[in-house]
């Protein structure tokens, strides 16, 4: 210990002290901020950090897999390691994990780019100046504000053999039954119930930009097209990727439309948390958390690719103001 | 360098934290053989809708004032139910008592040890059905009281048959396709689908599954408890689903249909043929407009491939949680409930099937229930779904293979390989 504290870069140089002096209120702050924040932090250990924590290390035992003699389940749990682990990825499971990792892939893709344009394009409409304006926008908030349960059952109806979908198309098509169809009918369903929730935030993100900027590109003669991807979208675009970013966390997690709508268990629309939700109902606890764990991984690889590739940055504002006042101060 | 202290507590509260959850290593065994003390209980089972059960209770809190049952109420579906249950149980809790467990639940509830062994001799099982019997008991010894049972039966439309020259209704399979052709070849029915058996994915799949299987002589699982569905007989079972949507007997529909969905269709006066659960004939017999073919039907054990088929059992047995108080209350509450003249009463009240041999030829139900006779026929004779220790993935498996099958995603052979092969792995010997 001793030697660290002497090999300290600040240790009693004139320049380093008097940076530490400079520095000192600084450190202050930052203690004050700490010392603020930590029941916050306390808090967020408790409802985030532990069940991670814990469901990771659920992942690493079995338990009440074999019988004894009088056909008893053997009781107490066993650490595996990581065979929780290997078995989705090898083994004869492995089919069902990479054909629900397709499905989960497939629907955040399909469903977010079809929600991105629709809602963009209510929003647009939303923030025109016309008669019933009102109307419009609560009539579109309608599928945001019903129950996913509810309007997956809803569809259902829809979707039935004899229901109203192929009484539109004048076919009978199965579209609860498992196959493509089953597909669409969930990307069907999803997509109506949440791109309202992408033109509520790009309206509000319409609404901070001034009109001036808009009608001086009119007065320079901008298309009513050049306006929208030259004005609009950039200005918008903030506000659009962190809706962008909320959708797709959460549809990478969806369970209960194509659950109520399609059935569980069916292969075409199964999702990683099917998966995981059919071996924690099956009594495999520590291969359900296995299966969240991998699920919770890959949704913060995608979260951190998406914030760094396309910058859509909730904390960067504050970031920024934080790191020009660290600069000023230099 | 700021943040160690910070980072310190977090990772040492995780950790305090994990190790309390880890720590119910202590087990309580199930404490089987002795049923002591008396008080109050609960009784846990899904919705009570004709209210019946509450009058029930009633009726033995009246008698037991120091003893009473509260009925805890469980969501509709199955599934949600045992949900439930489970969660009790891994949660030791003793707020369930008597529980109302689905006949195929057994066995993995008892080799948990979430149930009290019931003893033998202070419950009489003899004036049961024996098929019923079988469904309380693993491995030969008794974890749950049969109070009420259910098969598989052949709903069909006896105007239609008439009219086709037809007196007696089919009892094999061969019967039952010429029968069909000969009513869609009168001009009435013409738009009538010929044959409906619940093959949505679900439950009702693998029951359907069993039934055809069974009836053709094959088992899922040999007596021994090894999987044996690569089978001719299982294999003859499996084409005469595949066959009857191949051949457009069985609408292709039926792959969305749950049983309610198959109820709708044979109300609307659209199918000939329905294999279904008795809860249906008071419904399809409404005289109120929503059944279009009341009057105009009657039951019959369900056919199979030389003579009646082996129909699926179903029902709930009464069974005491292993994490409850006053086990000796329990006991005699269950005794109560399920005594020949409560059977009737419920009976009559609820048209649940009764366990108790002799209703099956009490005048009194006969008169309101005029398919009884056949009912009891079809208990005889029925089978029970696989009794396994994981019958969530068993059930999952058959579910699978027999849908992906008759959708034609997969060819009969593969599947059947393939559920012999998984059905390997979740065989629990």
């Amino acid at each position: 210990m001793a030697t660290t504290v002497e090999n300290r870069p600040d240790a009693r140089t004139p320049a380093a002290a008097a940076s530490r002096r400079h520095r000192s209120p600084e450190r202050r702050d930052r203690r004050l901020a700490a010392l603020l924040l930590s029941p916050t932090m306390l808090v967020l250990a408790l409802v985030v950090g532990y069940p991670v924590l814990a469901g990771f290390r659920e992942s690493l035992f079995t338990r009440g897999q074999e019988l004894d003699a009088d056909g008893f389940v053997i009781e107490g749990e066993r650490f595996v390691g990581l065979d929780n682990y290997t078995a989705i990825f090898t083994g004869d499971r492995a089919d069902a994990f990479w054909n629900a990792f397709f499905n989960t892939t497939f629907f955040t893709f399909t469903t977010v780019l079809l929600e991105t344009a629709i809602g963009v394009a209510m929003a647009l409409i939303m923030h025109q100046a016309f008669r019933g304006r009102a109307i419009v926008r609560a009539g579109i908030l309608v599928p945001w504000a019903i129950p996913t349960a509810i309007s997956g059952l809803l569809w259902r109806w829809i979707f039935q053999h004899d229901g109203a979908a192929n009484a539109v198309l004048r076919q009978e098509i199965l579209w609860t039954a498992d196959g493509f169809a089953a597909k669409g009918a969930v990307i069907i369903a999803e997509v109506w119930k949440t791109s309202p929730f992408i033109g509520l935030l790009v309206l509000a993100g319409l609404q901070l930009i001034p009109r001036e900027v808009h009608e001086a590109a009119r007065v320079d003669g901008a298309s009513a097209w050049q306006r929208f991807w030259q004005i609009t979208l950039p200005l918008v675009k903030p506000a659009l990727l962190v809706a962008v970013l909320f959708r797709m966390l959460d549809v990478l997690r969806m369970f209960d439309l194509p659950a109520v709508l399609i059935g569980v268990n069916k292969d075409s629309v199964e999702t990683l948390t099917m998966i995981s939700w059919f071996e924690a109902s099956n009594l495999r606890y520590g291969s359900a958390a296995a299966y969240a764990t991998v699920l919770f991984a890959y949704i913060a690889v995608l979260a951190y690719l998406f914030v760094r590739l396309l910058g859509a940055d909730i904390i960067g504002e504050a970031r920024q103001a934080v790191g020009k006042r660290g600069r000023a101060r230099a | 360098m700021r943040r160690t202290p910070l980072v310190g507590l977090f990772a040492g509260l995780a950790l305090a934290l994990t190790a309390c959850g880890s720590g119910d290593g202590g087990s309580t065994t199930a404490a089987d053989g002795e049923l002591t003390g008396r008080g109050p209980i609960t009784l846990v089972s899904g919705k009570d809708r004709s209210g019946n059960m509450q009058k029930m209770v009633a009726g033995w809190n009246a008698a037991h004032p120091k003893e009473p049952v509260r009925i805890i109420e469980l969501p509709d579906e199955p599934n949600d139910q045992r949900q439930q249950l489970i969660q009790n149980a891994t949660t030791k809790s003793d707020a369930y008592t008597v529980l109302s467990l689905d006949v195929v639940w057994t066995a993995e509830f008892a080799a948990n040890r979430w149930l009290t062994e019931l003893p033998k001799d202070k419950l009489d099982t003899s004036k049961l059905l024996p098929a019923t019997v079988k469904t309380g008991e693993y491995r030969g010894r008794l974890f749950a009281m049969p109070v009420n049972s259910d098969a598989g039966l052949l709903y069909y439309r006896t105007d239609l048959l008439k009219k086709a020259g037809i007196d007696e209704p089919p009892t094999t399979w061969a019967q039952m396709w010429e029968a069909c052709d000969k009513v869609r070849a009168l001009p009435e029915g013409e738009d009538v689908d010929c044959y409906l058996t619940e093959v949505g994915k679900t439950e009702g799949l693998t029951v359907s599954a069993a039934e055809a299987v069974n009836s053709a002589g094959g088992v899922f699982f040999d007596a021994s408890g090894k999987p044996a569905v690569n089978t001719p007989q299982a294999r003859a079972g499996m084409d005469f689903l595949v066959g009857a949507i191949k051949d457009g007997r069985m609408p292709r529909a039926a792959l969305t249909l749950d049983g309610e969905g198959g109820r709708r269709h044979f109300q609307s006066g659209k199918l000939l043929f329905h294999r279904q659960w008795p809860y249906q004939y008071e419904l399809a017999n409404a005289d109120d407009g929503s059944s279009k073919v009341a009057g105009k039907f009657a039951v019959a054990p369900i056919p199979g491939p030389n003579g009646p088929g082996a129909a699926n059992l179903g029902g709930h047995n009464y069974a005491i949680s292993a994490f409850a108080k006053n086990k000796a209350t329990a006991l005699d509450f269950i005794k109560y409930m399920t005594d020949p003249a409560q059977q009737k009463a419920d009976s009559l009240a609820t048209s649940k099937a009764p366990t108790v041999a002799a209703l099956y030829d009490d005048p009194e139900l006969i008169e309101k229930y005029p398919y009884l006779p056949a009912l009891k026929e079809a208990i005889q004779k029925a089978q029970s779904r696989p009794v396994v220790v994981r019958y969530g993935d068993v059930t999952a498996a058959i579910q699978s293979a027999f849908y992906d099958a008759l959708g034609g995603k997969t060819p009969p052979d593969r599947a059947l390989t393939d559920l012999q092969s998984k059905l390997a792995g979740l065989a629990t010997p």
